[in-house]
């Protein structure tokens, strides 16, 4: 099985490589979607293998030698609750996106699958990597072929967008790279005899306590990293720019995949890693969630372009996983992973509709529509399915993750105050004024222009990429559980375990001495006491010990003086 | 009751199969869109079996059964949260399903003559099995969410349904004002069940009602006004309701099930499901009551100067909602399902009713087209019709069937669960808040009376008289040959409808009637088969009282029956109405021009909510956030430009900055 996880992970790669020995165009597309349906097929017996019941263990572990010299950097993947469905997702989506840009990319055709194909493998290392640097390099590696699908198969912007696109992650995943050499070599002074490592079962266990200076400022830095490629509220303006630019292709697998690095990333190592700090901050990324949920609607109901609009309504969506995470319930944080994959099924069908639409127009303006649904009829009944998985309609899977997120938010400890739901929940009605309110400017009413009583209605290949999204959307809508039971058990271990290292680094760190640079970071930036008052007050409602909970003499004056 | 319960999920999944036998096989095959009667036969019976079923369970239960519940698997499980596909059958979730598949089932039939024609004609019925297959989610739910999905799928048809000919931009407008409405109310009803789940840790009725005690009143007022206000957007109360008359754009079977008979009535049957709950909170009840009361006036004035004929039979079902919600908030609730059951038989008449007339009228307007004149009017205004009792004999009668039963004339059905209504108001202003209810009891006999008058307005100013259509256009005259009646399939559901709602009112006899007679006596059937489900107030009223009271509300019924007749027995429809309007004046603007509420939301909500998205809200996002975002990679680049400079490529400038950097080392090292 652990030979199986190796190979799902670097069978698109190799396609990749096979395709630069072939001319055929056909060949081409053939190949790439061989490639990629026998991944997602190898990829099935993992989902079946895959034991529900392991909490906090991962699965399929292959770890190998260091590689980075003095440093104890391993290559390592696996699997566990927080990623199989995210793993799954990408594999299933790969030979859809592949059938989705069969007719659409003319030129370059091998360049373009070998670049989605290199994008498979990264993206499938992001979710498997169980190394904090291995997910750094295979994040890496999503960026260069994303970055050239849209600047060489995209739209009349394409370069801007590429540019900004990768210049705006780069920026917070440089300052990430930095606080995680930080983390790697705290790590080895604490749980690894002073050598450097990532290794997120040492990253994650409860000797590793950072104190709460060096969380603030890593959590920041992470968080950073994390906010622009979620993206979340106010990082996310290259998004609907890389949206609306890039080839169908490139949106699906960002909206579908890339995005989703982003979130995941925040459950996999902000939360666990930084407990007091992510506990400490969580309302104020959940105010920046609720912001994105509604923010987003807005700006999306008052898009003139399709594509933008969609765009925008991820925006939107994000909101809710981000919210969800951070309430630090089981049913917030099932909810978010459920709705990660949600997101990338409803919003990935309609930026492939909205690719249908363009390649028979050539324009993704609602104001060129109008009247379609006579025109296409299957087309209209995927798009309204799509919709209405969109707009949260209970029975589909779009409504299970947005409850679940708004129930275990409602009821949250950590934030404490059952606003935050309520705000987002408005969220929901404003999804259904703007995508109702698009479908039936681009869907009903009379043809209005000559060129669309030309539409043809989507073809066997069209219905057949389509299709699969459809009943997955139904599936999880009906039986969520067939899903959420894989990452439940995985979820519930992750929040008690983090909840549980919180308090112990806050009761522990008491009588300890802080290393010299710890101390010498806290001296350079009194600016921060602010921050730890909070971070104190959180940690003090966390441990039951009244004692103040902290390490450094200084934060504990403080606390004093504000007691 | 164990035996049975297994059928019920067998109800639910019928419609269901129907939905997708025909919606997918008319997706897919042009041939089987052809076979019309074959898929208006199968959508009937994907009805009409649930009802079957319903009626077999009806005759196994008595009103002492106890509520059983079926699981199907569990839908929804995450944390300490988790909620089942689940079914209870009680008396009340029986008594509902029966009216949806009974109606539902007739409407089906209707819709087969009445759609004929239209070439979606497989979408329609598989749209209508779709939203009988929600309603049923609805009625027999075990849980809040189960409900909720019902909730908003009934919701999700009726847009489905309003916007059936999609190519109208009109249309489809009014299914998005539904919906948006609904979600609205859908919102607030999401936060009541955060709430319940909070306290009770489970969407469960059974542990809902079983754990009411352990609310605070306060906890109980917030989240039954949540709830009511989801009841408000579903069952078009004040201040949801304006969409229900645009819905009216839909095909007219749509409106007899969904926006008359059936969906409408959902945010009744909710409320009742939960009267325990309820009951805790008299100042909940009084804002139930009071919404109600308003309502029905409200909508009754308005219902006075419509000539559209389905607008004014929906400003009457809004009117009539409104009754029921009196009578939740008097602590009516067997009173208020009663009017539910009696409404849906005489509405959905009526309704059918207004369908027939305007097939009839379509027709004539075809038929013109087909002699080459070039008539267009609107085949739904009033003005324009006059005198079809003549033509459509069928439709007449059971029309003014109905007419008498919603007017409130007894026997006939709606005589008694409107009496019912407006004693049990009158008792409630008995107990706390007596006068309020007093005040409520007096605005209803003032919409009973208006009631009536509507009514038969609208019964007269259609039926009576003489055709007016060849008078107002000079190429329609000898139209009139062209009126005829509906086909046999049409009519007999009409006859049907109008029977129920001639005997309908017979389940709910008012004890008091008969024990005047005999001493004690326990004659109402409905009030003895809910018994168990519902949690009535106690009726405290003497004898005396009560027959007062039913006198004075036939009364009432006959004033209004006797001024509408006086006004408009001759056909003079504009001309009375001319007189009516002069008289009230200003407020019979208001009246027309439906309190401005439309133009109130639409001006102070969507238009500036849109606004400041187009105008502030995006303007922002491009200028503010991605400016910054821009104008940190402009220093950025402006610093690599000063920068730039400094790398001249030029040895002897590099040289040249050596030496000073040499120099200013020396000096710091001197003069430190």
């Amino acid at each position: 099985m652990e030979l199986l996880l190796n190979i799902v992970i670097y069978l698109p790669l190799f396609g990749a490589l096979l395709l630069i020995f072939i001319r055929q165009e056909d060949w081409v597309r053939w190949t790439s979607l061989l490639i990629t349906t026998a991944t997602f097929l190898l990829s099935i017996p993992l989902l079946l293998q895959f034991d529900i019941s392991a909490a906090g263990k991962v699965q399929y572990l292959t770890v190998g030698e260091p590689f980075m010299g003095d440093w104890d950097v391993k290559y390592m993947v696996g699997l566990d609750g927080l990623s199989m469905l995210l793993f799954m997702l990408t594999t299933f989506m790969a030979p859809i996106v592949v059938l989705s840009s069969w007719t659409t990319i003319r030129n370059h055709v091998a360049g373009f699958y070998s670049m989605l194909l290199i994008l498979q493998t990264g993206s499938l290392g992001v979710f498997a990597a169980m190394d904090l640097f291995m997910f750094y390099i295979f994040f890496e590696l999503t960026q260069i072929p994303m970055f050239f699908l849209i600047g060489i198969w995209g739209g009349s912007d394409r370069i801007y967008a590429t540019v900004k696109f990768f210049i705006y992650t780069l920026v917070g995943w440089l300052l990430m790279l930095v606080a995680l050499i930080y983390v790697g070599y705290a790590a080895g002074y604490m749980v690894n005899d002073g050598v450097f490592t990532t290794d997120w079962r040492l990253i994650t266990s409860p000797e590793f306590q950072l104190d709460l200076v060096q969380q603030t400022w890593l959590f920041l830095s992470f968080g950073f990293a994390f906010c622009i490629k979620v993206p979340i509220f106010p990082f996310h303006s290259w998004l609907p720019l890389a949206h609306t630019e890039a080839p169908t292709a490139g949106s699906v697998v960002l909206a579908a995949i890339a995005l989703k690095m982003g979130t995941y990333a925040v459950l996999r190592y902000l939360i666990p890693l930084f407990p007091n700090a992510a506990i400490a901050f969580a309302p104020m990324f959940a105010v920046l969630g609720v912001i994105g949920i509604i923010y987003g609607a807005l700006v999306a109901m008052v898009q003139k372009d399709v594509k933008k609009l969609v765009a925008y309504s991820s925006i939107s969506h994000l909101g809710f996983v981000v919210l969800g995470m951070f309430a630090f319930t089981t049913t917030g944080a099932q909810g978010a992973i459920i709705q990660m994959v949600n997101h990338g099924l409803s919003t990935g069908a309609l930026f492939i509709i909205v690719g249908m639409l363009y390649e028979r127009r050539h324009s993704r303006m609602i104001a060129d529509f109008g009247g379609i649904a006579k025109m296409m009829p299957v087309m209209t009944v995927m798009f309204m399915i799509a919709t209405l998985a969109s707009i949260g309609l209970p029975g589909l899977n779009g409504f299970v993750g947005e409850f679940l997120i708004l129930v275990g938010s409602f009821n949250s400890d950590v934030l404490g105050s059952p606003w935050y739901a309520v705000i987002a929940a408005l969220g929901v009605i404003l999804a259904a004024g703007y995508m109702l309110w698009m479908f039936q400017r681009v869907m009903f009413g009379p043809i209005t222009h000559e060129e669309n009583k030309k539409l043809t209605d989507i073809n066997a290949r069209e219905i057949g990429l389509l299709v699969p999204i459809m009943i997955f959307i139904v599936w999880i809508g009906i039986r969520p559980t067939d899903f959420t039971k894989y990452s439940e058990a995985q979820v519930e271990w992750m929040l008690e375990d983090t909840r549980a290292r919180a308090e112990a680094i806050a009761s522990n760190a008491a009588g300890e001495q802080l290393p010299a640079w710890a101390q010498k970071l806290y001296d350079v930036t009194p600016q921060l006491a602010s921050i730890h008052e909070i971070v104190n007050k959180e940690d003090s409602r966390l441990s039951s010990a009244t004692e103040p909970a902290d390490g450094d003499g200084k934060i504990n004056d403080k606390q004093e003086q504000s007691l | 009751m164990d035996a049975y319960v297994h059928l019920v999920p067998w109800i639910v999944l019928i419609p269901l199969a129907g939905f997708l036998f025909n919606g997918l096989l008319g997706l897919a095959s042009g041939a089987f869109r052809e076979q019309k009667n074959f898929i208006g036969a199968v959508a009937t019976l994907a009805v009409f079996i649930p009802f079957l079923i319903a009626l077999w369970l009806f005759f196994m239960m008595s009103g002492d059964s106890e509520a059983v519940s079926v699981s199907l698997f569990t839908w929804i499980e995450a944390g300490n949260f988790t909620t089942d596909i689940g079914y209870r059958l009680d008396q009340l979730s029986l008594l509902m399903t029966l009216v949806v598949t009974g109606v539902g089932a007739l409407i089906h039939l209707y819709a087969i003559g009445y759609m004929a024609g239209d070439e979606g004609f497989w979408k329609f019925f598989a749209f209508m099995n779709l939203f009988i297959f929600a309603m049923l989610n609805l009625v027999l739910a075990d849980n809040m969410l189960l409900l909720f999905l019902g909730w908003e799928g009934v919701g999700l048809c009726s847009y489905l349904l309003i916007g059936f000919w999609y190519t109208d931009m009109a249309k489809s407008d009014a299914a998005k004002k539904a919906f948006l409405y609904n979600r609205v109310g859908d919102f607030a009803f999401l936060i009541a069940m955060f709430l319940i789940f909070q306290t009770i840790g489970s969407l469960r009725f059974e542990e809902i009602l079983a754990g009411t005690a352990l609310f605070t009143t306060d906890q109980v007022f917030l989240i039954g006004a949540l709830i009511l206000i989801g009841a408000t957007g579903k069952s078009a109360q004040i201040p949801l309701f304006v969409w229900l008359p645009d819905a009216m754009a839909g095909p007219t079977p749509v409106s007899a099930l969904i926006h008359a008979a059936t969906m409408v009535t959902s945010g009744i049957y909710v409320i009742s499901r939960l009267s325990p709950f309820f009951m805790q909170s008299p100042e909940l009840m009084l804002l139930v009551a009071v919404i109600g009361a308003f309502t029905a006036v409200i909508a009754a004035t308005i219902a006075l100067t419509k000539y559209d004929i389905k607008a004014v039979l929906a400003y009457s079902t809004v009117s009539q909602l409104g009754f029921m919600f009196l009578a939740l908030g008097s602590g009516a609730f067997v009173a208020a399902m009663f009017h539910v059951v009696t409404h849906a038989f005489f509405k959905a008449c009526l309704f059918l009713g207004s369908g027939s007339v305007i097939h009839a009228m379509h027709h004539v307007e075809h038929k013109l087209h087909d002699e080459g004149k070039h008539v267009h009017f609107d085949p739904q205004d009033m003005r324009n019709m006059g005198g079809l009792r003549k033509y459509l004999p069928h439709t007449y009668k059971t029309f003014l069937i109905a007419t008498i039963a919603i007017a409130g004339i007894p026997p006939l059905a709606g005589f008694f669960s409107k009496d019912e209504i407006l004693v049990m108001t009158f008792n409630a202003g008995m107990g706390t808040y007596g006068a309020v209810y007093i005040g409520l009891w007096a605005i209803a006999l003032i919409t009973a009376f208006m009631t009536a008058f509507y009514m038969f307005r609208l019964t007269l100013g259609t039926f009576h008289g003489e055709f007016r259509l060849p008078g107002k256009h000079e190429e329609a005259r000898g139209a009139e040959k062209h009126l005829h009646e509906s086909p046999f399939t049409m009519t007999s559901v009409l006859w049907v409808l109008g029977g129920l709602s001639i005997v309908g009112g017979f389940i709910g006899i008012p004890n008091f009637v008969v024990a005047t007679f005999t001493g004690t006596a326990d004659v109402n059937l409905l009030s003895n088969w809910l018994d168990k489900t519902t949690m009535d107030a106690e009726l405290t009223l003497s004898k005396l009282v009560e027959w007062f009271l039913l006198f004075g509300s036939v009364l009432i019924a006959a004033a209004g029956i006797f001024v509408a007749y006086r006004l408009y027995e001759g056909g003079q429809l504009e001309s009375s109405d001319l007189r009516i309007s002069k008289r009230f004046g200003a407020f019979y603007r208001v009246w027309s021009d439906k309190y401005m509420i439309d133009e109130i939301y639409e001006g102070g909500i969507v238009r500036p909510t849109v606004r400041f998205s187009d105008r502030v809200l995006s303007v922002f996002d491009m200028k503010g956030i991605d400016g910054f975002v821009n104008f940190i990679a402009a220093i950025v680049r402006f610093a690599g430009g000063v920068v730039r400079y400094f790398q001249t490529g030029v040895i002897q400038s590099y040289a040249y900055g050596i030496v000073l950097g040499v120099i200013l080392v020396i000096f710091m090292l001197l003069f430190r």
